[in-house]
């Protein structure tokens, strides 16, 4: 699986961790930082560049959140949400 | 399989359709409006957790429907997803001929990165579009048209469960030869089938569903930090209360029912020892088990309802921070909850979970959740001997005293799994996901068709199982028959046929065992008998006591058996305290076990999970026995 790092340095260091992403702000997906088995599987997810991503709600005990993406609602935990990158839109 | 000899296939020979498509596109709703035949339909993302065929004819043509998992991706992580890749493959079975491919038409957007997937293979496929009218009732609209043009495949659009556009599918299915296939199949790097199922969604969806409006609201009670919370535990809290509460009219009935039977039996035939196998062996042994059936319906029903409408789902989110913490996962939580009506189903529930370091924790655990068979058990002995007073408004000790098991082993389940979590099974977690479904109302018909799936399992099992335990039992406490001593009294005559009996001989060798817990060698039988399912030590003691005395109920049974040598009552608060403990933690399953090497794939784990818990179970009765006894 090819590594998406496609986004070039200025505007990855734009971009914030998802887990950074306040709930209720949309953002778009900038990269999933590759070298671990969740960034093929947050791809096969479709947080793919321009994906368009929303934090929808965090669970009572803080982790995992749920996001909105591709017309599905899913939840993730810290560690793998950290990976994806995003900007706000 | 390839497109190229697809051709040469005659019509009327037999047809291989794969239905496959991400977790919960309405595939398993396909697959019953195909078939007619019931399989499982769940809310909770992957409940088709087995490989399930059914069979329909089109037009002559005998087609075999294999109903796959669930699945985000090809490239498998899952046991679950793993099934999905190995049946394309044909490694499991004959590869499937074709392909029907199914996505919910309000998130066709995240199906169609696995469509891409699923094109690529080039195997005659096709695409249903399901849940279309969702789709128009939150106001979105799709080009069905367009989606065939640039898919390459036909294309169809149903509402699976009211049967509407069903005609067309149906037809199709008489020649997957002619379908028409891709040019150039999608591309299989990640980022470009990306942007291959961003151009196809820009170039059908007309306008995207606006938020299923009643999952907002639904959501934002079930899921907020406090309401959330609360419902989560009144959910947890009406969910036994109601397995007892309302099971108890229809347990009486089928209780009358058993004994009249007996009776019955009694008054028609002349005594003898074909009359005493029958009420005492029997009727006695298998009555006393099916008496749960009332409660086993229930159990099902409340889980199927969580699972099918989506609040398991929701559950699994909101104590994931908790199970995280042990190492596990929310996923476990969900399976875990199964396996307090059975661990069987529980244990194959686990297959959703991606990481197998966690699934095996969870099946290493899964029989520490307090199975439906274990209520036998617990309904006895409460009933024999725990006062029925209130103690607090509604609530009376005695199901308290059940609670408290219930919380017993679900500590000792978490408690368990952390620790493997840090010893043996040590290791890095796989990434968890998990999608929350939009609530919706499973259809009634189906509901009926699972939970009756699951009581008719049940009744098998005590017809089956529980019959032959209970006939090899009464053959093992009658003979061989032995001559009591003249001057012995009918009650002693009795007592020493049992001791000499087979099963009573195993009973009393297996004494010094359980001796420091309390036991004598009646329990000891009932033991040794329970190893094949729990709540067949009722049925044993059912048929020991009634072997002595005929005229008192089980229960009354128990509470006046005295030590002859000592005149003590048999079953001492301390005595009574170890059996259920031993009952909590013990695991006499046989389908368990079984279940358990067919998904790991070894004996290893069966035997060490059967070890650590007889090894726990002894301890903690031994700890009850002393406790309680010092306490009363």
């Amino acid at each position: 699986m090819s590594a998406p790092d496609r986004s070039p340095n200025e505007s990855r260091s734009n971009a914030l961790r998802l887990t950074d992403l306040p709930l209720g702000a949309a953002a778009e997906v900038v990269s999933v930082d590759p070298g671990s088995p969740a960034s093929g599987r947050l791809l096969d997810l479709g947080f793919t560049p321009g994906t368009k991503v929303l934090g929808v709600r965090r669970a009572p005990l803080g982790d995992p959140v749920v996001y909105e993406l591709r017309g599905m609602r899913l939840c993730l935990r810290r560690t793998e949400a950290s990976r994806v990158r995003v900007h706000r839109v | 399989m390839s497109t190229a000899d697809a051709g040469t296939t005659a019509a009327g020979a037999l047809l291989r359709l794969g239905l496959v498509g991400s977790p919960n596109s309405g595939k398993t709703t396909l697959f019953n409006a195909l078939t007619g035949m019931r399989a499982r339909v769940g809310n909770y993302p992957g409940v088709t957790v087995e490989r399930r065929e059914g069979r329909c004819t089109v037009e002559g043509r005998e087609i075999v429907v294999i109903d796959l998992p669930g699945a985000y991706s090809l490239d498998p992580i899952s046991p679950d997803e793993e099934i999905v890749s190995r049946v394309l493959d044909g490694e499991l079975d004959a590869a499937p001929d074709a392909l029907m491919m199914v996505a919910d038409a309000c998130s066709l957007e995240r199906s169609l990165l696995v469509l891409g997937q699923l094109l690529a293979r080039e195997v005659p496929s096709c695409l249903v579009v399901t849940m279309l009218d969702e789709l128009h009732a939150r106001g979105g609209r799709l080009d069905l048209e367009r989606l065939e043009a640039a898919l390459g495949v036909p294309v169809f659009g149903v509402v699976g469960h009211r049967g509407i556009g069903m005609a067309a599918v149906r037809e199709a299915l008489t020649q997957p030869e002619r379908w028409s296939h891709p040019p150039i199949p999608p591309p299989l790097p990640p980022l470009e089938r990306a942007a291959w199922a961003d151009s196809v969604a820009a170039a059908v969806i007309e306008r995207r569903p606006a938020h299923h409006a009643l999952t907002e609201k639904i959501d934002s009670v079930v899921l907020h930090p406090v309401a959330g919370t609360l419902l989560f535990a009144a959910v947890m809290v009406t969910f036994f209360q109601l397995i007892f509460a309302w099971a108890t009219p229809a347990m009486d009935a089928i209780d009358a029912g058993v004994g009249m039977a007996a009776v019955a039996t009694r008054t028609a035939l002349p005594a003898g020892l074909l009359t005493d196998f029958l009420a005492d062996g029997l009727i006695a042994g298998v009555g006393s088990v099916v008496i749960f059936l009332p409660q086993i319906v229930l159990l099902f029903t409340l889980l199927a309802l969580l699972e099918d409408i989506g609040y398991m789902a929701r559950a699994a989110f909101l104590v994931d921070r908790v199970m995280g913490r042990i190492g596990l996962e929310g996923r476990s939580f969900v399976a875990l909850l199964s396996s307090y009506a059975c661990a069987v189903p529980g244990i194959m529930a686990t297959r959703t979970i991606p990481s197998p370091r966690n699934r095996l924790v969870t099946i290493l655990v899964a029989p520490l959740m307090t199975c439906s068979a274990r209520l036998p058990v617990y309904a006895l002995l409460i009933g024999a001997f725990v006062p029925a007073r209130n103690v607090w408004g509604p609530f009376g000790l005695q199901g308290l005293v059940l609670l408290g098991l219930y919380l017993m082993g679900a500590i000792a389940a978490l408690c368990v799994a952390a620790l493997l979590k840090r010893t043996v099974l040590r290791g890095q977690s796989l990434p968890f996901y998990m999608e929350l479904p939009s609530y919706r109302l499973p259809p009634f018909r189906l509901l009926v068709a699972q939970v009756s799936e699951r009581a008719g399992a049940f009744l098998r099992r005590a017809g089956t199982i529980i019959l032959a335990v209970s006939i090899v039992l009464w053959c093992l406490l009658t003979f061989p028959r032995s001559e009591p001593p003249a001057s012995a009294s009918a009650p002693e005559a009795a007592r020493s046929a049992l001791e000499n009996s087979f099963a009573g001989r195993a009973g009393v060798a297996i004494e010094p065992l359980i001796a420091p817990l309390g036991f004598d060698w009646k329990i000891g039988v009932g033991l040794l008998a329970s190893l094949a399912a729990r709540e067949v030590i009722v049925a044993t003691l059912a048929q020991i006591y009634a072997a002595s005395d005929e005229e008192t109920s089980l229960r009354a049974a128990i509470r006046a058996d005295v030590d002859p040598d000592t005149g003590a009552p048999v079953f001492t608060p301390g005595t009574v305290a170890a059996l259920l403990v031993f009952f909590v933690f013990a695991l006499q399953c046989m389908s368990t076990l079984a279940i358990m090497r067919r998904e790991t794939g070894t004996w290893r784990w069966p035997a060490f999970a059967f070890g650590y818990l007889l090894v726990l179970a002894w301890t903690a009765s031994f700890a009850a026995q002393r406790l309680v006894s010092a306490l009363v």
